[in-house]
């Protein structure tokens, strides 16, 4: 038994090994967010620590199993343990992990503070606004006037397509748009401000290694910049009730100029052409 | 059949109350064979129980640990609540206190005081003293709740219900699952009071009524902190 | 041959009422705690029905069948399971999984069996409290299963998960089937489940600290023993912040409170809220601070109980005695501070989010030093292949290949893109799912001639072991990769096929997703190989002698009279000694060593 499951646990090691470091047939999408590189990295480093230790206990494990199972007539080592080897081993781990702590900290900090601010503080963000609902996204964009109209929740009609709760008698609203897509420019940054009418929903963006509840009652911001146009889903990650299963929506980046052209049309154009877009 | 029991079972704590520090010995998980002539005590009675009565103590204040817990839990769920519904979306809004829980509070306090006293009574062998106490203690543990109801009463005739706002809400829930832990320690004082009332004061009797008096101090002083928390914390 | 447990006489009353006395509503810890592993056993299977059904679903999205309709008539009538049932069984599944066998089997089945045992005590502190325990937690699984009766026509319970975030579960029917009732019964279920555990812990925490035998002092107690105490601290301080959680939510489902129900909440056409300001949150913070110790829970106890069956089955002493009990009470107190890594994806703040970080990967620290000493213990040992030596060596890989993984998990960066998907669900299965139940088929094989008098086979146990480890890899580590290529958890299907429907990016997890389903269909139908050898070993197992593993601890002590303890727990192979083990109750000549 001990050579059965010694060779288990070394199978065990090598399909892993090979199906992990080798080609991968399920792996990341490509990323196309500015941030996205650096949290691969940051997995890659990960995935050194992680690997070296899954393969060298695992390994010692098959090694220990196949060597000391054997019928011997002696008795085994006495051995109650070794304080100086649980101390060198606590420190030695304490010291990987809080290293690997402190990249991903800096990491975190550069995406979450540093990114944050120089988004916020970016001249000329795109602007869109996203309320979820059960089960679908729906993007809030201001239109020609740069202005995005008053909303309440009085206003909520899904039946007249007003899903964001736009106040008919704003103005500033009468151009706004409320797209079933998001559509954005490549290479600048995006101002997300998400809200959602019910329950928690989540804003997911595989390609973008992005991901943020959309909490009712909270107003969240987020800030992105898409590197490369095309079109990538949106699933909703955060289980919204029956329907959540197919509660999802596209990102459509496009080119900075085409952008600007998709600015200047009018609000039945604009949807016209974003359903164009969407279709496969 | 019955006294003879329960004078053995007092000798028998007696004799081994000298002993009480000791470690029992167990029966490292061998039982007895069924029937067999080796069962040393009488029915019901363990010899752990007779051997350890501290047991009694840690696990009344491990038991109030996990009260505690509880109501730190809904303490910090009242201070966050609280910050919110003060923001923009305000809908924290103050309780008028109903002026019965004064009156409640200080019943509890003297509560407190005679079951402090009824124990001391009981130390020294005062059974007539204990009796009394222990009676005078139920009744106005059942007058505090009476009064706590009064208090609902009060609050529902103001048109403050349970799901007014998340103050009243708070008020509804802390004090009824205070009164509930607080029934919990009336039916040990009911045990204890028809116990006294048929001098069945064994030693296992006189741990429980230890434990139901620092049991009883923990509700007085946890009804007060709520009662602070509810109408005179202010963040 | 080993005493078969014969309940301590209470009465010598014959007939029917001398039964429910001893079998029933028995006070005597032994019978409770085999009440509790029949209890667990109960519903592990009927865990992994569920989980039957959703692999099936699953691999095969939109297909019909028969065992679906047989198990869930009326959720399922024509056979095919609804998004709606699925999202219900998966919030059965983790519900029961959870609750009633991670939790209640090695803790207080396992506990209540041989604790007092193994530090010498003839009961229980308070066997009459046990009782009670143990009856509200069967109360408390009547009340769950209730749900799968009475929600809505189309669900067996409410869609939510184990976690039961609001104001999803907060408002009633309004947001989706099976939020009404089957919410209300899930909160009353595990809030008695709550006061059960509670009752439990306060028992256990006693127990130990004051009914050990002569001798057993803290630093001769098995590990076992230190990890049950540790879990009965933890859930000692965290059932109770459940509970406050579940009675506030209960009061927004029922009585119309605002807890954690934000402002203007808009479902379903219908205005719910216009001015209040609960907080969703605020129920996330309350649930973890619960969730995550939890998680300790339900593993601290296996791996005690692996340290202890490895040293055992090597013939050495634990590697690290002290290591080890350091890295336990360490786990139980790290484990209270690092909650908030179930919500980078929340919108807590980011600093939060950093320090909850550091802290999470530095409760990796104590779990690498178990692993360093568990290979510490069988190095150089000799190794008694034995079933659950088997089962316990197959336990520190699952944790191993489980546990790793909270390396990315615990970083708030890298975990923003795996955070609700499989990679979780792989994560926390092999770890705290899979490793925990290896811990009782160890258990069950070490003990089984302890609770009844005879030895499990051996030849089926070894089948049993090597299908069911390969099986769970191959269940849960692709899992991994599908979460890596994105695939959120809780979904009723990723890609369809045969019609296209679902995310397009997932195209490619079909053939995967169909592999791990026939995988865990593999792993399900092992695990009716170990019911038939508990059945067939239960009748016709060969007897047991009284120490069979030759084992050190008072559990399996023949000295019929009060224990009174010499040495510490894992004395094997000393030089010079006679045997290659002694009891911890042998009476020696030469001055009791440590």
């Amino acid at each position: 038994m001990g050579k059965a499951l010694a060779i288990m646990l070394v199978l065990l090691t090598a399909i892993t090994v090979w199906l992990f470091a080798g080609k991968p047939p399920l792996w990341f999408p490509e990323n196309i967010s500015t941030d996205g590189a650096m949290i691969d990295a940051q997995f890659a480093r990960t995935s050194v620590v992680v690997g070296l230790g899954f393969i060298g206990v695992q390994l010692a494990l098959a090694f220990a199993v196949w060597r000391f199972s054997r019928a011997s007539t002696t008795r085994a080592a006495y051995s109650p343990g070794s304080t100086k080897a649980d101390a060198a081993w606590t420190i030695f781990t304490l010291i990987i992990f809080v290293s690997l702590a402190i990249t991903g900290e800096r990491l975190w900090s550069r995406l979450q503070l540093i990114s944050a601010a120089a988004g916020a503080s970016s001249v000329d963000p795109v602007r869109v606004n996203l309320v979820a609902q059960q089960f679908q996204f729906t993007f809030h964009y201001a239109g020609s006037d740069g202005v995005f109209g008053r909303t309440a929740p009085e206003f909520y009609n899904d039946a007249m397509g007003n899903a964001v709760g736009l106040d008919p008698a704003d103005a500033a609203g009468k151009d706004d748009s409320q797209l079933p897509a998001l559509v954005v420019p490549a290479s600048r940054d995006v101002e997300l401000t998400m809200r959602s009418r019910d329950v928690i929903h989540n804003f997911f963006v595989p390609a973008m290694r992005i991901k943020q509840d959309i909490v009712p009652g909270l107003t969240i911001r987020l800030h992105f910049t898409a590197t490369r146009p095309g079109k990538y889903e949106i699933p909703c990650a955060e289980l919204c009730g029956n329907g959540h299963y197919k509660m999802k929506s596209w990102m459509i980046v496009v080119p900075a100029d085409e952008y600007a052209g998709l600015e200047r049309l009018s609000k039945a154009e604009l949807r016209a052409r974003v359903e164009a877009l969407l279709k496969p | 059949m019955r006294t003879t029991v329960t004078t053995e079972r007092a000798v028998k704590g007696a004799t081994l109350g000298a002993s009480a520090g000791r470690r029992g010995p167990g029966g490292g998980g061998k039982p007895p064979k069924p029937g067999g002539g080796d069962e040393p005590w009488p029915p019901g009675f363990t010899r752990d129980d007779a051997i350890e009565p501290s047991k009694f103590r840690v696990g009344m204040w491990v038991g109030m640990a996990s009260i505690l817990m509880l109501f730190v839990s809904l303490t910090s769920a009242y201070v966050l609540r609280q910050s919110q519904g003060l923001g923009d979306r305000r809908d924290w809004l103050p309780l008028q206190m109903p002026r019965v829980l004064w009156l409640t509070t200080a019943l509890l306090l003297v509560s407190s005081m005679t079951i402090e006293m009824a124990r001391r009574a009981l130390r020294r062998n005062r059974f007539g003293w204990f009796r009394w106490l222990i009676c005078l203690t139920t009744l106005l543990g059942l007058a505090f709740l009476a009064g706590q109801l009064r208090a609902w009463v009060v609050l529902v005739g103001q048109g403050v219900y349970v799901y007014s706002h998340p103050h009243s809400s708070f008020f509804y829930i802390l004090t009824s699952l205070h009164a509930i832990h607080l029934l919990g320690g009336i039916v040990a004082l009911l045990i204890v009071a028809v116990a006294a009332m048929r001098l069945r004061i064994t030693r296992t009797k006189r741990n429980a009524v230890d434990v139901t008096v620092m049991y009883w101090h923990f509700m007085d002083v946890l009804w007060v902190y709520l009662f602070v928390l509810l109408f005179f914390w202010k963040q | 041959m080993a005493d078969v447990i014969e309940p301590l006489t209470e009465d010598a009353r014959h007939g029917p009422k001398r039964f429910l006395r001893r079998y029933v509503f028995s006070t005597d810890h032994r019978v409770i705690g085999i009440q509790y592993w029949l209890l667990a056993l109960a519903s592990v299977f009927i865990g992994m029905a569920l989980s039957v059904l959703m692999r099936l679903q699953l691999g095969w999205p939109g297909g019909h069948f028969a065992v679906a309709r047989f198990l869930f008539p009326q959720a399922a009538p024509s056979g095919g399971i609804s998004p709606d049932l699925y999202l219900s069984l998966v919030t059965m599944h983790g519900t029961i999984m959870i609750f009633f066998v991670l939790t209640t089997a090695p803790q207080s089945g396992f506990g209540n069996l041989f604790l007092p045992a193994q530090i010498g005590a003839r009961a229980m502190a308070f066997p009459v409290l046990n009782m009670l325990s143990f009856w509200l937690t069967f109360l408390s699984l009547l009340v769950l299963l209730a749900a799968f009766f009475v929600s809505a026509p189309n669900v067996i319970g409410p869609i939510a998960g184990w976690t039961m975030y609001p104001p999803l579960t907060a408002l009633g029917e309004i947001t989706g089937p099976g939020q009404g009732t089957g919410v209300v019964l899930w909160l009353l279920s595990i809030s008695i489940f709550c006061v059960a555990s509670l009752l439990g812990s306060i028992n256990f925490i006693t127990t130990v600290l004051r009914m050990r035998a002569p001798g057993m002092t803290p630093w001769r107690l098995p590990l076992t023993c230190w990890a049950w105490f540790t879990g009965a601290c933890i859930a000692l301080l965290s059932f109770p912040v459940l509970l406050a959680a579940g009675i506030l939510l209960l009061a927004d489902h029922l009585v119309g409170s605002h807890f954690f129900i934000p402002a203007s909440e808009y479902v379903n056409g219908q205005l719910m809220t216009a001015d209040a300001s609960g907080s969703p949150i605020l129920w996330q913070h309350l649930f973890w601070f619960f969730g995550h110790p939890e998680v300790y829970l339900a593993i601290l106890p296996g791996m005690g109980l692996t340290s202890h069956l490895l040293s055992t089955f090597a013939r050495k002493p634990v590697f690290g005695y002290r290591a080890m009990v350091a890295a336990t009470v360490g786990i139980g107190l790290l484990g209270f501070l690092i909650w908030g890594h179930h919500m980078f994806a929340s919108g807590m703040s980011p600093y939060a989010s950093a320090a909850f970080s550091l802290l999470t990967l530095v409760i990796g620290v104590p779990s690498a030093v178990k692993t360093f000493n568990w290979l510490g213990t069988i190095w150089r040992g000799r190794l008694r292949l034995t079933t659950p030596m088997l089962f316990s060596l197959g336990f520190v890989s699952l944790f191993v290949s489980g546990g790793l993984t909270g390396l990315f998990l615990g970083q708030a960066a890298i975990d923003i893109p795996l955070h609700d998907t499989y990679f979780v669900v792989a994560h926390f299965h092999l770890i705290m799912g899979v490793a925990a139940v290896f811990a009782l088929f160890a258990g069950t094989y070490f003990w089984f001639p302890k609770m009844f008098g005879r030895m499990m086979s051996e030849r089926l146990g070894r089948l049993h072991f090597v299908l069911t480890f390969a099986g769970v890899y191959a269940t849960f580590m692709p899992m991994y990769l599908m979460g890596i290529a994105g695939a959120p958890r809780r979904y009723a299907f990723h890609y369809n096929p045969a019609t296209g429907e679902g995310l397009q990016y997932l195209a490619g997890l079909v053939p995967v997703t169909r592999f791990v389903s026939y995988a865990a269909f593999v792993t399900v139908a092992a695990q009716f190989l170990f019911v038939f050898n508990l059945l067939w070993s239960y009748w016709r197992g060969p007897r047991a002698a009284a120490n069979p593993w030759q084992a050190t601890t008072l559990e399996w002590s023949d000295v019929a009279t009060a224990p009174v303890v010499h040495r510490g727990a894992y004395e094997f192979s000393v030089p010079g000694a006679a045997r290659d083990f002694r009891m911890q109750d042998e009476p020696t000549a030469s001055p009791s060593g440590q």
